[in-house]
């Protein structure tokens, strides 16, 4: 049978476009009901077509402030776990020293340590110290849980670079600060931007770390649990949606730069 | 006869061929790590200190806690809990299995198969990331509703009278059953699977399919022989990065499952925020934490890559 040679033949794209459909699924499914206009408070089954949340997208008591803390905390997360991650990683690639490897694995561990625990002993330490938990203690904890991401990401990309090219600024007369900011800043940017991107995403969409350090404190990922039990208003497929629309944009104007980047290279 | 130790020679290291920096230049390491390993050390190490000695202390919340060394707390949190526990491990093994079979055709796919449409394929993966997953999670619901579409072909074609009977879901149920909240980590861990995967395919040089076909291998020994050992690193980091989150996750559980399907990660944060028995949270914490990584260690030890980080 031709159409049975034909499975077999592409058996690993067709398990691999189903997997993406998977994937996709639920992205598909948050974009069309945010299209829904439900009955009562829980968006789970289709009513009839509506704009209403996308004519007020902060018509929900309460969504939007917590929209705008996260989106703060993850900025302030960010530049914290990419200044000091990005130091990290130049100290290990280029310079050797005693303790590295404990520093290494003091690094990895976060990693590979289910969410649950670190959130856990991060509160007995806020609850020892008598911290106010809020704001600080999320930010705190965030950039604590993106500075191991950030190191990764800096350092594959730090460890490819030829040192020789900074040597050669130097025996041009290059100061240092001059060197740092001319040559080597311009070649680690990409994954210095790498890591910064996903300590954003991971600090704006982490759960379980704010759950137990946050207090009384609700950022959004928190609002949107508290819905799940309360009610979900249709306003959260709307953000969820933009968030969707604007992530594939990022990414997809980053590709174009870096394209143009390697066009104009050569 | 005294036996006088000679000192062990000097090692010869290729620092000291170096000329010697000055002192100031040779702390210039130490002062860049200090920010970051400090934060590390105050808000991760010592928590864990912590977190270790609340596991041994008795008393309220009233009275206040004290270390008692009352290490009987590991043994009652373990015998009140063990369903829980062996649940997670059991969820998280199945789902991290299920991402390694799900997203290797994907990722096979963007590093051979893609061509030009690899970006596309890649932002398609890497965009849900930012998306909330509890948003996402959320929609998982809508899908695997009663009386939904899904149930309904699963119904029709007698899927889930099988998995009925292999005690996977309730008749004509999914949600709130175990295979929801394994379909919910699944989807929920596939890019941390996918990714690494991804990395260490588009590794391989292609010139070696052609090798193993020009000495007459099949695509299949092709595949068992030569791509598959060579994506090793990517398999192993992969299945890392889907287990350890998964067997600690709560919110699958909790909002795609019901109190039969609850995970390990529920009972801490009900006990630590709603129960306030902060030793039973933090036994149960830490032993989640060695479980973890003795796991850990010992598939790595197994599976002979080191090169993780």
């Amino acid at each position: 049978m031709p159409v049975l040679r034909w499975i077999r033949r592409n058996l690993i794209v067709i398990a691999g476009l189903l997997t993406l459909a998977y994937m996709i699924l639920p992205n598909v499914v948050v974009m069309v009901f945010s299209f829904n206009k439900p009955n009562g408070r829980f968006n789970y089954s289709w009513q009839r077509f509506s704009l209403d949340a996308w004519k007020d997208p902060c018509g929900v008591a309460d969504m939007c402030g917590s929209l705008s803390l996260s989106l703060q905390i993850a900025v302030w997360a960010t530049v914290g776990a990419t200044v000091l991650g990005t130091m990290i990683s130049f100290a290990l690639v280029r310079y050797r020293f005693r303790a590295r490897g404990a520093i290494n694995s003091l690094i990895f561990l976060p990693m590979a340590m289910p969410e649950v625990v670190m959130a856990a002993s991060l509160l007995t330490l806020f609850l020892n110290m008598g911290a106010q938990l809020g704001f600080w203690t999320i930010l705190i904890a965030h950039i604590m849980f993106c500075l191991s991401f950030v190191v990764t990401a800096v350092k594959a990309r730090v460890m490819s670079m030829d040192p020789r090219l900074e040597e050669a600024a130097r025996d041009l007369y290059a100061g240092p600060v001059q060197t740092f900011l001319r040559v080597t800043l311009p070649i680690a940017a990409p994954g210095i931007a790498a890591g910064a991107l996903l300590a954003f995403a991971l600090s704006f969409d982490d759960f379980i770390i704010t759950n137990f350090n946050a207090g009384s404190t609700v950022t959004f990922p928190m609002f949107v649990w508290g819905s799940a039990q309360r009610g979900t208003p249709v306003q959260i497929n709307v953000i969820g949606t933009a968030m969707f629309i604007i992530a594939v944009m990022v990414v997809v104007v980053g590709q174009l730069i870096a394209n143009r980047r390697k066009n104009s290279a050569r | 006869m005294t036996v006088t130790k000679e000192a062990p020679p000097a090692p010869v290291t290729a620092e000291l061929k170096l000329r010697k920096p000055s002192t100031r230049k040779r702390l210039v390491p130490y002062w860049l790590l200090l920010p970051g390993i400090l934060w590390l050390l105050v808000f991760f190490a010592l928590p864990l200190v912590y977190q270790a000695s609340t596991s041994v202390q008795t008393g309220s919340l009233e009275k206040g806690f004290e270390v008692t060394w009352h290490f009987q707390t590991y043994w009652d949190a373990l015998t009140d809990y063990y369903p829980q526990f062996i649940r997670s491990l059991l969820y998280a093994g199945t789902a991290t299995i299920l991402c390694l079979l799900l997203g290797y055709p994907l990722a096979y796919l963007i590093a051979f198969k893609a061509g030009r449409w690899r970006n596309v394929v890649l932002v398609l993966v890497i965009a849900p990331f930012f998306t909330s997953f509890l948003i996402r999670t959320l929609a998982w619901k809508t899908i695997l509703a009663d009386g939904g579409a899904v149930v309904d072909v699963l119904n029709t074609l007698h899927v889930l009278d099988v998995t009925s009977w292999l005690g996977w879901t309730e008749s004509n149920r999914v949600l709130a059953t175990p295979l929801a909240v394994v379909c919910g980590l699944t989807y929920n861990f596939l890019p941390f699977m996918i990714l690494p995967l991804y990395t260490s395919l588009e590794r391989i040089d292609g010139r070696l399919h052609e090798a193993a076909g020009d000495l007459y291998a099949t695509p299949a020994t092709t595949f068992r022989k030569v791509t598959f050992p060579l994506s090793m690193p990517g398999v192993v980091s992969g299945t890392l990065l889907t287990f350890i989150p998964a067997s600690g996750d709560y919110v699958n559980a909790e909002l795609l499952g019901s109190t039969d399907t609850k995970m390990v990660g529920s009972v801490i944060q009900t006990q630590f925020l709603r129960v306030l028995d902060y030793p039973t949270a933090a036994a149960l914490s830490f032993i989640l934490m060695a479980v973890v990584l003795i796991m850990v260690t010992v598939y790595i030890r197994r599976s002979g890559t080191e090169d993780l980080v």
